[in-house]
């Protein structure tokens, strides 16, 4: 408890190892966003070096946003996330309620099904799913993405929300069905608003993977209007591979949206995952 | 007789119709496809033929046993190097003295939080010969003749990828670890310093055995992770997973037979054996998580 205060050099060495360690989680994203704002000579000349007013340059972000069309593939990829965690939110809670909320026959066999989709992987069935979506008419639709993420999600978010949502007093449910409210208005009036902290956890852990998925949007969706941030970069910068200036510009213009998000859900995330709420 | 309580199966229906839809039945149904080849007009069922190719027909077997020995050793990379690397960092940062935990710890979560595509494309301008970030910095250190084109050199390039792969994902079993460890009671730790049990020692014997349960957790969750990766090889070194097919893995090569690539025609019901046969891997190794390590794991009541 006590050693590092006793012990000076104890706590420096760990200083030291955590330092060390985020200098090299970090420096990859440093370089890339420093040499953006940069000239194609002084990238080359000097890497390290901060863009100063001789080397400072926005040539590769003309590029970017003259030849990709980024703000469609920024606008895409909100309306994925967006639209997914919704239905995340909204169906998971739902089927979440049931579960905690009433016994009935196959309740336990219910939620062991919902439950198996935590660990096997959606894209096995990826064949299928194209397949799927060719006959449907969904694919190239950001709606065959939407289905997608939603299935994926699922699992984990009913067997989230269900654990907080036994936690929720019976007392307050059976005052309002005293009341004569009904079960809708007793989970959306009553029992929503309790499990909002569970729900954003859900939502935080969601959204990471789906804002950067490429499998997906590669083989539903490919087509120039329905492109995600994540695949639109890919392809850009796989047409650009020389162009050093547009490739660095473009990677820190994928880069800057996540971070922005992070350094406003960092504290949920981590909340979440330290809550223990992934046991 | 029992009553139909509706609202039960309003609650449960949307969650259970689009899982269903989407997720478990697509799953058995490329698991079904996979019985079948393509034939003159549609398809026509071939039982595990599919299958039969693609473990024993030299063509296929080369490429398939090639892509589960890169993915196994993918895996092996993972659990040698990122899990004990995210387990180091959590026992620094859950030191009840140390300042600045919080920024540490949101720092190095930040490459988890960044895209395959990012990552990849990062990493290969930095190892890149023709930038020379990667080589100007070991000659800074004297250690300019270690450097080589490691993505594109067929023996390092897979054990690149996959430390540039722990690179990124080290913030979880971190995240998690630090979480279990949080959890571990004052009073136990304090009763081991009274029997003279402080710094690593108890760190080896008190906290390891507590988070026990939580690496089991980590393990079976890269295992899934890495058993279903595509997304930073295709990123980093395309469909053909160069050079050689040095960098293929299962993900990778479904990817490829199923869509196709150059001259090869894509191959849906190849494509679901190869499927079929990751979802066989999956399964045993859950399988083996859950009743084999999890059941028989010692839970301490704290």
């Amino acid at each position: 408890m006590s050693s590092a205060r006793r012990n000076p050099l104890n706590a420096a060495a760990m200083h030291g190892a955590l330092i060390l360690y985020t200098l090299i989680a970090l420096f990859p994203v440093f370089v890339i966003l420093i040499n953006s704002f940069k000239e194609r000579r002084a990238i080359f000349r000097e890497p390290l070096a901060l863009p100063d007013g001789e080397s400072f340059s926005l040539i590769g972000y003309q590029t970017v946003l003259k030849q990709g069309d980024f703000l469609l593939y920024f606008q895409n990829s909100m309306i994925v996330t967006v639209g997914s965690l919704f239905f995340i939110l909204l169906f998971g809670a739902m089927a979440a309620y049931a579960l905690s909320e009433y016994r009935f026959r196959g309740s336990l066999l219910m939620g062991l099904y919902l439950a198996l989709g935590i660990m096997i992987p959606i894209r096995i069935g990826t064949v299928a799913i194209l397949e799927m979506m060719v006959a449907t008419g969904l694919v190239n639709t950001l709606w065959a993405l939407i289905l997608v993420y939603t299935a994926q999600g699922l699992p984990l978010a009913v067997f989230i929300l269900s654990e907080f949502m036994r936690q929720v007093s019976d007392d307050l449910k059976n005052a309002g069905r005293i009341d004569g409210l009904s079960e809708y208005t007793i989970f959306f009036r009553l029992v929503l608003p309790l499990v909002r902290p569970a729900m954003a956890t859900v939502a935080v852990f969601n959204m990471i993977p789906i804002w950067n998925d490429l499998w997906f949007p590669l083989i539903l969706a490919p087509s120039e209007e329905t492109k995600t941030l994540t695949l639109g970069s890919q392809v850009f910068i796989g047409q650009f591979v020389t162009d050093w200036n547009a490739v660095l510009s473009a990677l820190s213009m994928a880069i800057l949206p996540v971070l922005v998000l992070y350094v406003i859900f960092s504290r949920q995330l981590i909340r979440g995952i330290t809550s223990g709420a992934v046991k | 007789m029992t009553r139909i309580r509706w609202h039960i199966v309003v609650f449960l229906a949307p969650a259970v119709i689009v899982y269903t839809a989407v997720m478990v039945f697509p799953l058995f149904n490329t698991l079904r496809l996979a019985l079948y080849a393509r034939a003159e007009e549609g398809r026509v069922f071939v039982g595990l033929d599919n299958f039969r190719t693609l473990f024993f027909d030299p063509v296929w077997a080369d490429q398939f046993w090639n892509a589960l020995g890169n993915n196994f050793w993918f895996f092996l990379v993972h659990m040698l190097v990122q899990n004990p690397i995210g387990i180091a960092l959590a026992a620094l940062l859950s030191h009840p003295r140390l300042r600045f935990a919080a920024l540490y710890r949101s720092a190095i979560f930040i490459p988890t939080i960044l895209s395959f595509v990012i990552v990849g494309f990062a990493w290969k301008l930095i190892l890149s010969p023709i930038w020379g970030i990667a080589p100007s910095m070991l000659d800074a250190v004297g250690l300019k003749a270690l450097f080589a084109p490691w993505l594109g050199r067929e023996e390092y390039a897979l054990t690149t990828l996959a430390l540039i792969s722990v690179w990124q994902f080290v913030g979880i079993p971190m995240m998690l670890i630090y979480a279990a460890l949080l959890s571990i009671p004052d009073e136990i730790l304090e009763a081991g310093e009274v029997d003279g049990i402080t710094g690593l020692a108890a760190f080896w014997k008190i906290k390891l055995p507590l988070i026990l349960p939580s690496i089991g957790i980590i393990s079976i969750l890269t295992f899934v992770g890495n058993f279903n990766a595509f997304d930073l090889i295709y990123a980093a070194q395309g469909a053909l997973a160069g050079p050689d097919f040095s960098t293929d893995i299962l993900g990778t090569f479904m990817y490829r037979t199923f869509f196709g690539f150059q001259l090869q025609l894509g191959d849906p019901h190849m494509g679901s054996a190869i499927a079929g046969a990751m979802f066989a891997i999956i399964l045993v190794g859950v399988c083996l998580y859950l009743f084999g390590i999890q059941s028989r794991m010692r839970r301490y009541q704290l």
